[in-house]
């Protein structure tokens, strides 16, 4: 659905067209509602094989293409806290009550700061392939500038896990690695840069882990060399405000996890939002 | 602009798609037969006949050991992934029914593979499709021939049997200017000698039967997406991939994959409701030609030259088709897009018309006389009688057949003997001549 949100109220988010997938339905009052938010350089779609069964299952998907990235228009967001609050707003705009917060790279930075800044807005928090802080490394940071095509081949080489480099694709008949190679080329020139350096600048995470309060899924990939599974330690141990936590590590998968391993990743956030929390750590 | 491969050409046809069976173990691509998948549970079920999770369900619809042969040749070819078919011709079927109904228009090469021919002038006209066929190298004609409902442009690599050779970059230009996707037909080029996506093609069909299987026991056809066609940026001339669709969930697929709407939609409705799917077996044999396929590509390449130049200097021939050659008009395209070479098949024209070519093909002993390309074995056929035998007169000659044109496709055997057995048939059209 396409949502026009220069008729928002909130002053901190410019009047651009946005769009938002909602798994082909309208959304319901009464629903609990899980919003997806992608990673850098990337759009609603990376969430195709996770939305449609939270959908069928009782709730509403709100996966939002984040300004400049997919549909929507504008200028890519500078800032981890802009996006955080455009996330809100949207939330907040399109009536969502019940919010499980999804968030992929990027993304989960985005969600772990929405989840800081509006703690009652937010049930659930689940943060896929994350660390805090993001660093990116020079060299790709610097490619998303000046080589774009170079940058893509970096983030798929550093992305799958070595069964999805050569195919062996869980999705019959699809190439992940050119998909996702498609996928970024299709966004808007300087995006992929513009979220690189966001993810870069972003430093505020432990502070951010800090205020959660409410039951955490920290998700990660044990052949993911994007955000490493040990890499997230030090962010699991600034989750000291009480929010029960709950870790799972995905064996055969890299950072692209919800293409190399949609089954999976779906059950992790299907389990997760559906039954009462309390802190586990597991290896799948 | 072209998708980074992860590994070499050769590599990815040994490896892409496929990891050891993590079950048994298997080092070769195991053979599925199965026609359906046992689901876990309801909920299972119902997930995967609404695309809500991945995963096999009917053998139609897809199969791990087809699986394996789509994401190869997407691999190679630079798609984003592909879907195989019971045979080429399914494959540009699945392709036009995918894209367009009744009412819709397609501008086409003139010089096409008989089949594709027949399909596009006289079965599709039925179902309310419409074609206009130019000559492939007139640019021109390719743009004047686009009317509001064109929704693809079609033409073959290297035009069967003329061999004249698609401006791909240029007629892509000019698809996309019109916002329409343009289609390879990479039968006899195969991703060993050229990929058409890489050139600008939007989608690329292969007969599977031909050079990728290569040893002439399975009919097979594959359809790959290049992923870069903006179908939602031509919204109103594909519906069928940006508007929810009625019979599967009301799923709009370009919401659901700006990428793959194409292949998403050309599984869930052209497989699912016309059935042309691939034989598991069928399958596993094509992957097991195109492990080899670089290899036996070069040999292919190198016989053709072979061939073509003791046939160009013999008295007997009045004419040979070869894009490598001086006298083809297409000879700088040829080594811009085909620098390793323009493939195996050929033709070439004796003098003597009709009666010189059926002499010829019936003395010849190693060629075998019979309607395919791409075998590892050499063959020859006299297109007039056979594959184009429903063209006109007219028509055979705009797509550069004459009576006396011989198609032949040069195969793995040793030159020498291949050129000993063109000497007797050319030996035999002498002595008919002199007698």
């Amino acid at each position: 659905m396409k949502i026009n949100l220069s008729d928002l109220h909130s002053g901190h988010i410019s009047g651009y067209s946005s769009y938002f997938y909602t798994g082909g339905r309208t959304l319901e009052p009464g629903r609990p509602t899980a919003v997806f938010i992608h990673g850098a350089g990337h759009d609603h779609s990376v969430w195709t094989l996770q939305t449609r069964y939270f959908v069928s299952h009782g709730w509403n998907v709100i996966a939002p293409d984040l300004p400049g990235h997919g549909h929507s228009a504008g200028p890519g967001l500078k800032s981890i806290d802009e996006m955080a609050k455009w996330v809100l707003a949207v939330i907040t705009e399109l009536g969502a009550r019940h919010v499980m917060l999804i968030g992929h790279s990027m993304g989960s930075l985005i969600a772990l700061q929405a989840a800081a800044t509006a703690p009652d807005q937010i049930s659930r928090l689940a943060l896929v392939g994350s660390v805090a802080p993001m660093p990116v490394a020079a060299p790709l940071l610097d490619a998303t500038l000046t080589d774009r095509n170079k940058a893509h081949a970096m983030i798929n080489q550093w992305s799958y896990a070595p069964r999805a480099q050569l195919g062996a694709s869980s999705i019959p008949g699809l190439c992940l690695t050119a998909l996702n190679e498609r996928l970024m080329q299709r966004q808007a020139p300087g995006v992929l840069h513009t979220d690189m350096a966001a993810c870069n600048a972003y430093t505020e995470g432990f502070d951010a882990a800090a205020q959660v309060r409410c039951p955490t899924l920290l998700l990660s990939s044990a052949q993911d060399r994007m955000t490493p599974p040990k890499a997230i330690e030090p962010l699991a141990k600034a989750f000291t405000g009480g929010a029960p936590l709950t870790r799972i590590i995905l064996p055969d998968a890299g950072h692209a996890m919800m293409s190399e391993a949609p089954g999976a990743v779906l059950d992790a956030l299907w389990n997760f939002a559906s039954t009462p929390a309390q802190p586990t750590w597991a290896h799948q | 602009m072209p998708i980074h491969r992860n590994a070499g050409a050769d590599t990815l046809a040994l490896h892409a798609g496929q990891t050891p069976d993590p079950v048994h173990h298997s080092r070769a691509t195991p053979i599925h037969f199965t026609t359906s998948y046992v689901f876990e549970s309801s909920d299972h079920a119902a997930a995967l006949f609404n695309q809500e999770r991945a995963g096999h369900v009917y053998s139609r619809i897809s199969n791990p050991t087809n699986a394996v042969l789509e994401e190869r040749i997407a691999a190679l070819d630079g798609g984003v992934g592909a879907i195989a078919c019971a045979s080429g011709q399914a494959a540009l079927m699945l392709a036009i029914t995918t894209l367009m109904g009744s009412g819709g228009h397609i501008v086409a090469s003139r010089s096409l593979y008989g089949g594709s021919h027949n399909l596009l002038a006289y079965t599709l006209p039925r179902f309310g499709i419409e074609t206009t066929f130019v000559a492939p190298g007139d640019l021109h004609a390719w743009h004047a021939a686009i009317r509001p409902e064109t929704r693809l442009l079609f033409g073959e690599a290297i035009c069967n049997p003329s061999l004249e050779v698609l401006d791909i970059p240029a007629v892509a230009d000019i698809a996309h200017a019109a916002r329409v996707p343009l289609i390879v037909d990479a039968t006899l080029v195969t991703p060993a000698l050229q990929c058409p996506i890489d050139l600008g093609a939007d989608l690329v069909m292969h007969s599977a039967t031909k050079f990728l299987g290569g040893h002439g026991v399975a009919i097979g056809g594959l359809l790959v997406d290049g992923g870069s066609f903006d179908w939602e940026g031509a919204a109103a001339h594909f519906p069928t991939l940006t508007e929810p669709y009625d019979g599967f969930h009301n799923m709009d697929f370009a919401e659901e994959s700006p990428i793959a709407a194409f292949l998403l939609r050309a599984r869930r409705e052209g497989l699912r409701d016309f059935g042309a799917c691939l034989s598991p077996m069928n399958a596993f044999q094509i992957l097991q030609g195109i492990e080899t396929l670089g290899l036996r590509m070069q040999r292919h390449v190198s016989n053709a030259r072979a061939l073509v130049a003791h046939l160009a200097a013999h008295p007997l021939v009045e004419s040979v088709a070869w894009p490598e050659l001086d006298s083809h008009p297409d000879k700088a395209l040829a080594a811009r897009l085909l620098p390793k070479g323009c493939g195996g098949v050929f033709s070439f024209s004796l003098k003597g018309g009709r009666p010189a070519g059926s002499t010829f093909i019936e003395a010849l002993r190693l060629f075998s006389h019979l309607a395919n390309v791409g075998d590892a074995k050499s063959l020859a056929i006299h297109p007039a009688s056979t594959t184009h035998f429903r063209m006109s007169p007219q028509a055979l000659l705009a797509a550069g057949i004459t009576e006396g044109t011989i198609r032949l496709s040069a195969g793995l055997e040793d030159p020498s003997d291949l050129i000993e057995d063109l000497d007797r048939g050319l030996n035999a059209v002498q002595k008919a001549i002199a007698r």
